[in-house]
């Protein structure tokens, strides 16, 4: 039953996806060029509205369903792992035109070029727990 | 405007995400979508070559549920609430065509000068899939989130090391469109 409500999220995120056009290599591009404001409009208003969210929930100590505490844990601290990892995510995002979101919704749509990129994404995945104890954290 | 045929605005599309990843949280879990990335590795027995992969990936099924469930949305978006046409900025277009040859803006939704499944057979556009798909996935991993863990879940939770994390989502993005895309296209 649970399960049923996690596909309906995720048939709900993918449509929001696609029809914002968020899976759009055209609108990240589009994007990085500062052509327009739908991208940025769309994490903005995400973020104004996910912000005031985060502040009820804590102010008001608002329980998740079963009275569990709300899965939002401090992130741990470092500048390193962020920065590094955050440029090379952004020159993935920019190149591929997709992130992890984003790609699944499109294999759902027909544009099975797009498993290669998931498969890239998985190899980048193992690659990096090979080879996570050398790079700073 | 037809709402369910026409593409959706920023300000339709941002308050829907917001609301994902409260649902979300309501249930207890959480909005990340890279994490799926190494649950699957580890299914796919990565654990055998690094400690990173042995993990409760069972406890993670359900973040693999919304991911079939993405793909089903985007089967029905496209197949019935699209005429799957991105439209962009005009000038972005003109400069596509002019600088790298991608002709499709406002024919396709993805170009099919990279996507079209014929051209997979390009040396040079299978590997910018791949390359690109690689950087996703080391850098999300790296990073410890994407786009949906730090730049909404994150920062939505004032968390500074997501702010650092989108930061570099975007240098990472300028440095790629603006400098290495004229190296790697022309």
């Amino acid at each position: 039953m649970k399960y049923i409500s996690y596909l309906t999220i995720g048939i709900f995120f993918g449509i929001i996806m696609y029809k914002s056009e968020a899976a759009s290599w055209f609108r990240i591009y589009e994007m990085f060029q500062f052509g327009s404001f739908h991208m940025y409009g769309i994490i903005g208003s995400a973020l104004v509205i996910g912000v005031i969210g985060v502040q009820i929930i804590k102010k008001y100590k608002i329980k998740a369903i079963g009275g569990n505490e709300m899965n939002l844990h401090p992130k741990t601290k470092s500048v390193a792992r962020y920065l590094i990892g955050g440029i090379i995510f952004g020159l993935g995002w920019a190149l591929a035109g997709a992130c992890p979101g984003p790609m699944y919704v499109l294999v759902g749509a027909g544009y099975y070029s797009i498993l290669v990129v998931i498969g890239g994404a998985l190899l980048g995945t193992f690659v990096y727990g090979l080879v996570k104890n050398k790079l700073p954290h | 405007m037809n709402l369910l045929y026409d593409p959706w605005p920023w300000y339709v599309a941002g308050p829907l995400i917001a609301l994902t990843m409260f649902v979300l949280l309501f249930i207890g879990k959480k909005f990340g979508m890279s994490s799926n990335l190494r649950t699957m590795c580890s299914i796919g027995g990565a654990g055998k070559y690094s400690d990173f992969f042995k993990f409760d990936w069972k406890s993670q099924r359900w973040n693999l549920v919304v991911v079939i469930g993405a793909i089903i949305g985007g089967f029905i978006a496209s197949q019935f609430m699209s005429n799957n046409k991105v439209i962009i900025n005009p000038d972005v277009a003109q400069q596509l065509t002019t600088d790298y040859g991608i002709e499709s803006a406002g024919e396709a939704y993805l170009p099919t000068e990279l996507f079209a499944t014929e051209n997979l057979s390009d040396p040079f556009v299978l590997a910018v899939l791949i390359i690109g798909g690689f950087l996703v996935g080391f850098g999300a991993r790296y990073a410890g989130g994407c786009t949906s863990g730090h730049a909404i879940s994150g920062l939505s939770n004032l968390q500074l090391p997501s702010l650092i994390a989108v930061i570099g989502f975007f240098i990472g993005g300028l440095v790629m469109i603006h400098l290495l895309f004229p190296l790697i296209f022309s």
